[in-house]
């Protein structure tokens, strides 16, 4: 075994402040087994007493290679990976990849498959705002809300598991379209859910939003101005709840999103309150998206018919010498992808969720870069816990909502 | 390798901006799939980003390379993508590196996420940013070698051990003994 490696205060002398260097204030390691850092993340703190004077994230625990992986694999193989980067928006990061392909190659997707792409990726937002929410509200010690947002979000899980057969890791958006067609009984799953959920919500804020417990905790914490956060690259609903109405979904809309009427939900204040109020009323919003959208679901194809990049569909491989030729074809080689680099970002529920893909002319990816929201977002988070209390750190964690899948790819 | 198609259309805006930037840094653009790149040299990327931020660019969406291995001069491509937050445009600069002692620049004192950005290129590639606060691995651990996202760096394998080899490959195998 080599020799475990101590923290001394030699190695950051560049970090930390003098005061550190002279041994007034402490050194302390939180996590990365740590159950308020929301996976594997270690914080160094440098802490005076019970205040953080300095905190330095340490990330990389969860690094898996997907980038490199996927330059080993063709366009279609390499997607499988990509739900396993931000394991709680799965459908967002498929639908990313699927629409930085679908811009390489100059591919159209039908009407039908955009529609459920949107009624998709707002159900995994609601989800993932779910998660965040019981785990944000438990991290400072509001234990019931925890469980309500899991009941909730695995109406969600339901859905997803009736469409592609799994709960978290769909692989369901592909590029061109979608796997298959939403079973029959999707519809009135969904209607279901519009049904129930606004109470839910509700109740959620009854538990929360004028709780005086909870205000203590959030209110005028790990506060950031806009200037901050924009030039840490910060993005989602940790900078809406600043005043800034960025939302990619209405800036550069995809997949039809600009036929949708909903708001981009802003607070002006920046604290950790501001973000939960934020997150909160953007799962009232994607509700709306998601009636919108079903109500309009027109009917039709829902994959794309060139057959020179989409599967041809199993029934057509029997009865047609060219589809199974071009089955044959995309399954082992795969397609070529014209040469040039394309960078394509969706919103995701944590910011923007950007892919840059580049090609070579073959039919493996020669570069696949994937911007994460979290890592930008983690980084903005010392400058937001200068000077809170320890106790507060884990409120800001929480509402910086970060998964570590996200940050380490 | 790097595909130049012709100019089409742009934001009459951004064609402003792009025009400047190709005048005062030598740079050349081009637009493709309606994403607009600029390819700049290498020693002029911190005014460029300073000029960049000044046209209303807040945002450094994401910075990242591609290596274009064997190819050597340049072998990197390090690509900036900006985000115009208050005209939503998007722009691309593209700087070539060559391989050997490949070094660039840093721009962490514009764009602070650029700090972490630059880390992970350090970390994934062994592009060296000159003048960063804290140019340490950042994905890998700290006593890992080589960068593995160049292309020459193998995607990586585990020898079988057979009962006949077993003690030989346990001596290379790369990981902790007790």
């Amino acid at each position: 075994m080599p020799d475990i490696q101590e923290v001394t205060v030699d190695d950051l002398k560049h970090l930390v402040s003098e005061r550190a260097i002279q041994g007034e204030t402490v050194l302390l390691n939180m996590g990365p087994q740590h159950p308020s850092t929301h996976g594997v993340l270690r914080l160094l703190l440098e802490l005076d007493g019970e205040i953080v004077v300095n905190c330095i994230p340490d990330i990389g625990f969860l690094h898996t290679g997907i980038e490199k992986n996927m330059e080993a694999k063709t366009y279609q193989k390499a997607e499988v990976m990509t739900d396993r980067l931000d394991y709680l928006n799965t459908v967002g990061n498929t639908l990313a990849y699927s629409l930085a392909v679908e811009k390489l190659v100059d591919l159209d997707v039908p009407v039908r498959a955009q529609v459920i792409r949107v009624i998709l990726a707002e159900l995994q937002r609601i989800a993932s705002h779910l998660i965040w929410l019981g785990t944000a509200a438990l991290d400072v010690a509001a234990m019931s809300a925890f469980l309500y947002c899991f009941r909730e979000r695995e109406m969600i899980l339901d859905i997803l598991e009736m469409c592609s057969g799994q709960r978290m890791m769909t692989t369901y958006i592909r590029p061109g379209g979608l796997w298959r067609d939403v079973p029959v009984e999707f519809e009135q799953a969904v209607r279901n859910f519009i049904k129930i959920f606004p109470k839910r919500v509700d109740q959620y804020e009854a538990l929360l939003t004028r709780n005086p417990l909870f205000l203590d905790r959030t209110l005028g914490i790990g506060k950031i101005t806009t200037e901050d956060a924009l030039n840490f690259g910060m993005t989602g609903p940790g900078l809406r709840a600043t005043g800034l109405a960025w939302d990619l979904r209405k800036a550069q809309p995809y997949s039809g999103y600009e036929q949708y009427e909903f708001q981009v939900p802003t607070r002006p204040e920046g604290d950790v309150y501001a973000r939960y109020l934020v997150r909160v009323q953007e799962m009232r919003e994607a509700l709306k998206i998601v009636e919108q959208a079903l109500d309009k679901l027109p009917l039709g194809p829902v994959r794309s018919s060139n057959y020179k990049f989409v599967p041809p569909p199993r029934s057509e491989i029997g009865v047609s010498m060219e589809a199974l030729i071009h089955h044959f074809k995309l399954w082992t080689e795969g397609f070529n992808a014209p040469k040039g680099s394309v960078y394509s970002a969706v919103e995701s529920p944590r910011g923007e969720l950007g892919v840059y893909l580049e090609s070579d002319g073959g039919p493996k990816p020669y570069r696949v870069h994937w911007r994460t929201p979290s890592f930008d977002n983690l980084q903005a988070m010392p400058l937001m816990s200068k000077g809170v209390l320890v106790a507060d750190l884990v409120a800001i964690i929480g509402s910086v909502d970060i998964v570590l899948g996200d940050v380490d790819r | 390798m790097y595909f130049v198609a012709e100019r089409a259309f742009m934001d009459k805006k951004l064609q402003i901006i792009v025009q400047k930037l190709e005048k005062e840094f030598g740079a050349t653009a081009s637009e493709t799939r309606d994403e607009v790149s600029l390819v700049i040299p290498a020693e002029k990327i911190v005014a460029a980003c300073r000029q960049v931020q000044g046209h209303g660019f807040e945002l450094l969406s994401t910075m990242t390379a591609v290596d274009y291995w064997p190819q050597e001069n340049p072998r990197f491509h390090v690509v900036y993508e900006f985000t115009s937050v208050s005209q939503n445009l998007r722009l691309e600069m593209r700087v070539p590196v060559p391989g050997v002692n490949p070094s660039l620049p840093t721009v962490s004192g514009i764009y602070r996420n650029a700090n972490w950005r630059e880390r992970e290129l350090w970390d994934m590639f062994g592009i060296c940013f000159e003048g960063h606060p804290d140019l340490r691995r950042i994905l890998m651990p700290a006593d890992w070698e080589g960068h593995p996202l160049r292309k020459d760096y193998p995607l990586g394998y585990e020898e079988p051990q057979f009962t006949f080899n077993f003690e030989e490959i346990d001596l290379r195998k790369p990981y902790a003994k007790e």
